[in-house]
C-alpha cells in the first residue's frame, strides 16, 4: 500500500523530537488564542510568519498548522463558558453550549466538544491522506487555463459561501487582486503602482496586510465596545458525560464529521461553513427539536466536529492543487513562499517528507489538543479573566515587532498602519477582509495563468470553454452564482448570516 | 415631496464609492505601463481590466444603496480616539524604533496603546510595558536572535 508507506514516512518526519515540540507550540498557541475572544487564527498566524523565518520549512507548517485547529478546540471553551465565539467557527457552539453551561452542564459540553472535535480530526485527516494523491494527479494535467478557471472557481465559492453581501464580496476580490499586482511585475520588470517608492517594489508585504486589515482592524473595534458578560467560569464540575449522552451525541458528531469532511474540500469552505451547516442538519435531524437553543448536546457535537474536521480538509486544495480556499490557507501560502516552496502539485514529489509529515503531525496534534483541552480546562478557564486592556497591547508589540523583522525595516510598519486604517474603513462599511485577502494572494498567480493562456491561443478567449476540464470547472462557478441567485435560498443565507 | 436624494444604505454606499475610486485609480495608472492586447498582454493590462470591473461594481453598488428599497443600514459614528491611539502608538514604535532602541519604543508602544482602552490606568499600562518589555526581549532578542539595538545608540 502506498498510503501506509507514505504515511511511515510522514510520522517518521511528524515524530522526530523537533517537531512534536512545534506541533505543541502550535497546539498551545492555537488553544490559547481560541480560548481567548478578539484574536483569531488569521491575526495569530500572520504575526507569527515572521518567527517562521528561522524555523524549518516542515515545523513551520506543522506548527502554524497545529494554531488552525488548535483554535477550533479552544474556541469552543470560550463559546460554552462565556458565550462568546473565541473563533467565528464556534458561533453556533456557542447557543447550545452557553445554555448548557447555565443548566450546570459546563463540563459535559466542554467533553462533548473535545470528543467530537477529537473523532473528527483524526477522520478528516485520514480522508486527506487519502484524497492527497489522487487530486494532485489531477492537478499536473491541468494548463494555464485549467489554473485560470479554478482560481476563478475558488474566489466565486469563497465569496458565495462566505457572509454578506455578494457584490461587495466581489468588489473586495478585486481590490486584493489588484493589490497583489503592486510591485515589479515579473514579465517586463516594470514597476507598478510603486510611486518611486522602494520598498514597494517588492510589493505590499503580505504580512502587513494581513495584520493591518485582521488585526489592527479587529483590536480597534473591540477597544471601542465597551460589554459585560455572564461568565461561568468558576462551576466547571464534572467533566465526563453521562452514558445518555454519549448516546445522543456520538452519532451527531459522526454526521458532523462526515459533513465537515465534505465542506472543508469546497473553494471557500472550512471551519465556519461547516459548523453552520451541521447546526442546522442536527437541527432537522434531532427528536429533540425544542430542546435546540435551550442546550440540546447533539447543537455542541455536531458543530464542533464539523469545524475540526473542515478545518483539516480544507489543506487538501491548498496542498494539491496550490489554491488556497480560505484565509488560513492564503496565510499557509505565505508560510511556503518564504521558505521557497511554491504551492502546488509538485510538493508532494519534490518534498514528500514535508507533505506527508504535515498530514501526520495533525494527528499527533490532535492527541496533544484533547490532552491539552479536557485534563487543563481550569487552567485555559483563568486565561479569560485576562481584560482585554493587558491583551491587546500584546497583541500590538508581537505585530509590530514580526513586521519589523521581516526586511529590518521600518517602512513595513507604517504602512501596516495605514492599511489598519484602510481595516477600520471595511469593517465600518461591511466590507469582509477575508476575500481581499484571497484576492491579494491569487492576484499574480491569476495574472501569469490568464497570460499564458491567452498567449497559447493567441488572444482567443475561447480557450477557457473549448478546453473541457476549463469548462466544466466555469460551469460549477455559473451554478453556484445562479444557486446564490435564486431569492429563496437569498432568502435563507441572508437570515442564516443574520443568526451569526 | 421628497426631492433630495437620500441615501439609504449609509455602509453599501460608502463601499462602492471606496471602489469606484480605487477602481478608476488603478485603471488610470494602468494606462500609464505599456497595455498591450490579449494575446501579447503588457504589465497594463490585467490591472486596468481588473480596475475597470471594480469601478463598474462600485457604481452598482452606489446606485443600489441610494434607491429607496434598499435596506436601511447607518453607519456608527467612529470614534477616532480608539483608532488614533492605536494606530498612532504603532506609528511612534516605528519612528522610536532606530534611533531610541527597543526598550523605548515598546514603553512607548504600551502606554500610548492601552490609551485607547475605557478602562485605562497608568498603574496597569506601565506594569504592562515592563512586563511586555521583558518578555519581548527575552523571546526576540535572546530566543531568536533578532538584531534590533536595546537602548538608544548615544548610551551604547
Amino acid at each position: 500500500m502506498e498510503l501506509l508507506s507514505n504515511l511511515a514516512l510522514g510520522f517518521e518526519t511528524a515524530l522526530s523530537l523537533q517537531n512534536v515540540l512545534y506541533a505543541l507550540v502550535g497546539c498551545l498557541l492555537g488553544t490559547l488564542i481560541g480560548v481567548l475572544p478578539g484574536l483569531g487564527p488569521s491575526t495569530t498566524i500572520a504575526m507569527l510568519l515572521p518567527i517562521t523565518y528561522t524555523l524549518q520549512p516542515v515545523s513551520a507548517l506543522i506548527m502554524l498548522a497545529g494554531i488552525y485547529y488548535g483554535a477550533q478546540y479552544g474556541g469552543s471553551t470560550t463559546a460554552i463558558l462565556v458565550n462568546l465565539p473565541g473563533e467565528s467557527s464556534s458561533v453556533v457552539t456557542a447557543i447550545d453550549g452557553y445554555q448548557m453551561a447555565r443548566k450546570g452542564r459546563a463540563g459535559a459540553a466542554l467533553a462533548t466538544a473535545g470528543i467530537s472535535s477529537f473523532l473528527a480530526g483524526c477522520v478528516a485527516t485520514l480522508v486527506l491522506a487519502a484524497f492527497a494523491v489522487p487530486m494532485a494527479e489531477l492537478a499536473f494535467k491541468f494548463g494555464p487555463a485549467e489554473y485560470f478557471s479554478l482560481m476563478v472557481l475558488g474566489l466565486v465559492g469563497a465569496v458565495v459561501l462566505a457572509s454578506g453581501s455578494l457584490l461587495k464580496a466581489v468588489g473586495m476580490i478585486l481590490l486584493g487582486l489588484v493589490l497583489g499586482l503592486v510591485g515589479t511585475d515579473v514579465n517586463s520588470g516594470t514597476a507598478r503602482y510603486s510611486f518611486g517608492i522602494p520598498e514597494l517594489t517588492d510589493g505590499v508585504n503580505f504580512v502587513a496586510l494581513a495584520m493591518g486589515i485582521f488585526g489592527f482592524a479587529e483590536i480597534i473595534a473591540n477597544v471601542e465596545q465597551r460589554e459585560h458578560r455572564e461568565t461561568f467560569t468558576n462551576n466547571v464540575t464534572k467533566l465526563f458525560p453521562s452514558r445518555e449522552d454519549f448516546r445522543r451525541f456520538i452519532p451527531a458528531a459522526a454526521r458532523g464529521t462526515v459533513l465537515g469532511t465534505m465542506l472543508g474540500m469546497l473553494p471557500g469552505g472550512g471551519a465556519t461553513l461547516s459548523a453552520f451547516a451541521s447546526y442546522t442538519l442536527e437541527k432537522k435531524l434531532s427528536r429533540h427539536t425544542k430542546e435546540f437553543g435551550h442546550g440540546a448536546i447533539e447543537g455542541v457535537a455536531g458543530p464542533e466536529a464539523a469545524n475540526n474536521a473542515g478545518a483539516q480538509t480544507s489543506f487538501v486544495p491548498l496542498l494539491t492543487l496550490g489554491i488556497p480556499s480560505n484565509v488560513v490557507m492564503a496565510l499557509m501560502v505565505g508560510a511556503m513562499t518564504i521558505h521557497n516552496i511554491q504551492p502546488g502539485p509538485q510538493v508532494m514529489t519534490s518534498n514528500p517528507e514535508l507533505f506527508w509529515g504535515l498530514i501526520a503531525s495533525m494527528w499527533v496534534g490532535n492527541a496533544m489538543l484533547i490532552v491539552l483541552n479536557l485534563p487543563l480546562i481550569g487552567l485555559w478557564v483563568k486565561l479569560l479573566k485576562v481584560p482585554y486592556r493587558l491583551l491587546y497591547p500584546a497583541i500590538l508589540v508581537f505585530c509590530c515587532i514580526g513586521v519589523y523583522s521581516i526586511n529590518n525595516n521600518t517602512f513595513d510598519v507604517f504602512m501596516t498602519a495605514g492599511l489598519g486604517v484602510a481595516g477600520y474603513l471595511f469593517a465600518r462599511f461591511g466590507m469582509e477582509p477575508a476575500p481581499l485577502l484571497l484576492g491579494f494572494v491569487l492576484g499574480p498567480m491569476m495574472e501569469e495563468n490568464l497570460r499564458r493562456a491567452l498567449l497559447l491561443s493567441r488572444g482567443d478567449f475561447g480557450t477557457f470553454v473549448d478546453r473541457p476540464i476549463s469548462l466544466g470547472l466555469l460551469i460549477a462557478t455559473a451554478v453556484l452564482l445562479t444557486i446564490v441567485a435564486l431569492p429563496a435560498v437569498k432568502k435563507s443565507r441572508e437570515e442564516a448570516f443574520q443568526e451569526a | 415631496m421628497n426631492t433630495r436624494m437620500r441615501i439609504q444604505n449609509q455602509k453599501d454606499f460608502g463601499a462602492g464609492c471606496l471602489y469606484m475610486l480605487a477602481g478608476v485609480g488603478f485603471a488610470i495608472g494602468a494606462v500609464g505601463y505599456r497595455v498591450g492586447d490579449a494575446a501579447r498582454m503588457g504589465p497594463g493590462w490585467f490591472p486596468l481590466w481588473v480596475g475597470v470591473l471594480l469601478a463598474v461594481i462600485g457604481a452598482v453598488i452606489v446606485t443600489t444603496s441610494l434607491r429607496s428599497g434598499a435596506a436601511p443600514e447607518k453607519v456608527k459614528r467612529p470614534e477616532f480616539s480608539s483608532l488614533a491611539w492605536v494606530l498612532g502608538a504603532v506609528v511612534l514604535f516605528g519612528l522610536l524604533l532606530k534611533p531610541a532602541g527597543l526598550v523605548v519604543s515598546l514603553m512607548v508602544l504600551v502606554v500610548v496603546s492601552s490609551r485607547a482602552s475605557h478602562e485605562f490606568t497608568w498603574r496597569a499600562a506601565l506594569t504592562n510595558a515592563v512586563l511586555l518589555t521583558l518578555f519581548s526581549i527575552g523571546v526576540f532578542i535572546k530566543g531568536i536572535n533578532l538584531q534590533l539595538d536595546l537602548w538608544p545608540a548615544f548610551l551604547g
